[in-house]
């Protein structure tokens, strides 16, 4: 699965997943008790603003003196035993995962969740060697034998398909006979994954944390399927990106601490896991080998921009839980592996503005993701500055967005047209607006508009109330 | 132990130097005094016995039997979880603390006499160790340090300690003793950065273990029991 997972264009999708009842339904229920979860382990822990604080703090030193630990991490993983590549781009991390595949001649590789794996692309080339690759988390492996479905969260994979679908994929694609009970459902998964575990050649993880002090990773789940993948193939094979890496010990306690409860409520979960180069000798599991391949892929380009804060980000997808937008369009509208507000600052960057131009107008700016974030992104600040290159660097704004960007640059620059441009919404907007609501909306107001009615710029601009009212005008 | 291989280091670094702005920093970084420390204010001033009440609470979060029992009456308590759990095979890692609290007549004698497997983790076995781990329906370990807030056990790896323990087996126990119970994550991670700090090699593998294994990939269900354990208790023994 590459980082792009869909074609055609970005409101078409939009318009197709409005109609995925279903989804809508599931998306908004796991926004809904994930928001009560979240806030209740914060508030049950308490000065979560000075643990916000404290998380930004320790990824915005790491990320300033990111090639002196990196430096560090791989000096210690070596010493530990462990092969260490640096990876510019996602062909040399999959070239070189692919040689590591051929000379372990390896038939069978499972694998633990990773993000960086999917935005490399990395089954098709194990495949293309004759590798059966199989994903062993539970929503991963429901999409890869669903003909690989794309995920469409960050943390819930399968959040899109319920359990008959899954129950009819189960069915024919694994001869499963029984319902569609989730918890059937889940043992049969572990039937059949058991037997890959302890067959296969090579198991390959993505890094929460890797820890520089030590040489360590960490990986965080909740199925145990990580460790599984850990402890029993010969060869493990790591995958971070550069970023994902903490000082020491102390440091990745206080960002697993925050990521469990920004993710699923959690005050950890089930399974946290330090692994520190291949196994002990005299171990009798664990692996013998282990390859940690870190990769750039164009997070390099990112460093020293206004946008470095997006790599202070430690994959929660609290902001994607919180978001109204993604709420309504779900994660497969963004087109890419990495959906929700994360998703519309991160796409572009890596991905380009040729294929994610839209995703910074997928938000209405509400800021709810901004404040969610436990590591302190200004997440709203910076689609701002996506809209603001799109508009003025690269002319590529969708048409809607060009007339409301216009009056915004405009206004910046100058008041009186930003009077022009307030008082302009009004009319450009009238064909549309229906007894003071705007119904039928076009272009990102057509979805929105879908399902709700959006209310219609005001004839009476704010500042002409307040006047009118100062005069003793109309009250609203 | 033989060094490992490092490829493509230096341009890499290079270029993430360059885009910061500056010469490469590769020695000579320190970690600030970081501006806030909340870590440290949680359960603090909790008495050993406080921390043993925030244990048992949130063992019931995280669908965990709790039980406590003192070291002469830990073989009992711990053959009938054994029981409630379906009895053998068990498995158990090569730890001399089970001698120390009493259990060797348990695991050498009496449970083999009653037809109950037992495998004690020998590295020279080699591949056996997680053929036998495969087939146990109960895995038995003692907690190294225990996190009361969120109910988790630490397992440091050892030869004589495999990984697949805690994991192959349908069903899990942890021995708990009292003192190892600390409020939270941050005092675990702060004696093993200490360890390093004097130079001690941290174990291959280091587990924090919260429950039985659990997943909400259908529809956002809980189910208890995915590819882990499906059941787990934690055994605590007050007088230890």
């Amino acid at each position: 699965m590459p980082m792009k997972i869909e074609n055609g264009p970005f409101w078409k999708r939009v318009e197709e997943n409005l109609q995925n009842d279903f989804m809508r339904e599931a998306v908004a229920g796991m926004q809904d008790r994930g928001y009560v979860r979240r806030l209740g382990v914060i508030e049950e822990l308490g000065h979560w603003e000075e643990w916000r604080s404290l998380a930004e703090q320790i990824r915005k030193h790491t990320l300033e003196n990111l090639d002196y630990y990196l430096m560090q991490l791989s000096e210690n993983v070596a010493k530990r035993g462990g092969h260490v590549f640096f990876a510019q781009t996602a062909e040399e991390a999959n070239d070189y995962i692919r040689r590591v595949a051929l000379e372990k001649q390896a038939k069978k590789i499972v694998k633990s969740k990773s993000m960086v794996t999917e935005e490399i692309n990395l089954n098709p080339v194990l495949e293309a060697i004759g590798c059966q690759v199989v994903e062993t988390d539970l929503g991963e492996y429901i999409l890869q034998i669903d003909d690989h479905d794309p995920p469409s969260h960050i943390v819930g994979p399968a959040l899109h398909k319920n359990k008959e679908q899954i129950r009819d994929v189960f069915q024919r694609k694994l001869g499963y006979t029984k319902s569609s009970d989730p918890v059937e459902l889940a043992r049969h998964a572990r039937e059949m994954l058991r037997r890959d575990y302890l067959t296969a050649d090579i198991g390959i993880t993505g890094c929460n944390f890797a820890i520089a002090e030590s040489g360590s990773i960490t990986l965080v789940t909740n199925e145990g399927n990580a460790d599984l993948v850990t402890a029993l193939p010969k060869t493990q094979i790591t995958v971070m990106g550069m970023e994902r890496i903490v000082p020491t010990f102390e440091e990745m306690e206080v960002l697993v601490s925050m990521l469990t409860r920004s993710a699923v409520g959690q005050k950890l979960t089930s399974y946290i896991t330090v692994l520190t180069g291949p196994r002990d000798e005299g171990d009798a599991d664990g692996p013998e080998e282990f390859h940690l391949v870190i990769v750039d892929n164009g997070r390099s380009s990112i460093l020293g921009t206004e946008f470095q804060p997006i790599l202070q980000c430690i994959r929660c997808a609290a902001c994607v839980n919180v978001c109204p937008v993604y709420r309504h369009i779900g994660g497969h509208s963004y087109g890419s592996i990495y959906s929700g507000p994360i998703g519309a600052v991160l796409s572009p960057l890596l991905g380009g503005y040729d294929d994610y131009k839209e995703l910074p107008y997928a938000s209405s700016l509400c800021a709810a993701c901004t404040e969610a974030c436990p590591v302190k992104i200004p997440l709203h600040e910076l689609l701002i500055k996506h809209r603001q290159i799109i508009v003025e660097r690269e002319g590529k704004a969708p048409v809607a967005e060009k007339l409301a960007m216009k009056a915004f640059r405009l206004g910046t620059a100058s008041s009186p047209l930003y009077r022009f441009g307030t008082k302009f919404a009004p009319s450009a907007f009238a064909p549309f607006v229906e007894d003071g609501r705007i119904t039928k909306g076009p272009g990102p107001l057509k979805a929105w508009t879908e399902s709700r009615e959006f209310p219609a710029p005001s004839k009476e601009r704010f500042r002409d109330w307040f006047r009118d009212r100062q005069k003793g005008g109309n009250p609203l | 132990m033989t060094r490992g291989t490092i490829q493509n280091r230096d341009a890499f670094l290079q270029t993430i130097a360059q885009r910061l702005g500056r010469n490469p920093r590769l020695s000579d970084v320190s970690r600030p005094q970081w501006g806030y420390q909340p870590q440290w204010t949680v359960f603090d001033g909790y008495s050993q016995d406080d921390l043993l009440k925030v244990l048992q609470k949130q063992c019931e979060l995280i669908h965990t039997d709790y039980i406590e029992t003192t070291s002469a009456e830990l073989a009992g308590a711990l053959r009938r979880q054994v029981a409630a759990y379906g009895g053998g095979p068990v498995i158990v890692p090569d730890d001399p603390r089970f001698a120390e609290y009493g259990l060797s007549a348990l695991l050498r004698d009496e449970w083999p006499a009653e037809q109950t497997t037992v495998h004690i983790w020998n590295p020279a076995l080699g591949r056996q160790n997680i053929d036998a781990a495969e087939q146990a329906n109960v895995g038995i370990a003692f907690s190294d340090i225990t996190l009361a807030e969120s109910g988790t056990v630490v397992l440091f790896s050892r030869n004589e300690q495999g990984r697949a323990i805690h994991f192959l087996p349908k069903t899990y126990i942890a021995i708990v003793p009292k003192s190892t119970v600390v409020p939270r994550m941050t005092q675990a991670a702060a004696v093993i950065h200490e360890q390093i700090e004097k130079g001690e090699l941290v174990p291959s593998c280091i587990n924090f273990i919260t429950g039985p294994s659990n997943s909400a990939d259908i529809e956002m269900n809980l189910v208890v029991g995915v590819h882990g354990p499906m059941k787990a208790a934690y055994i605590v023994v007050t007088d230890r």
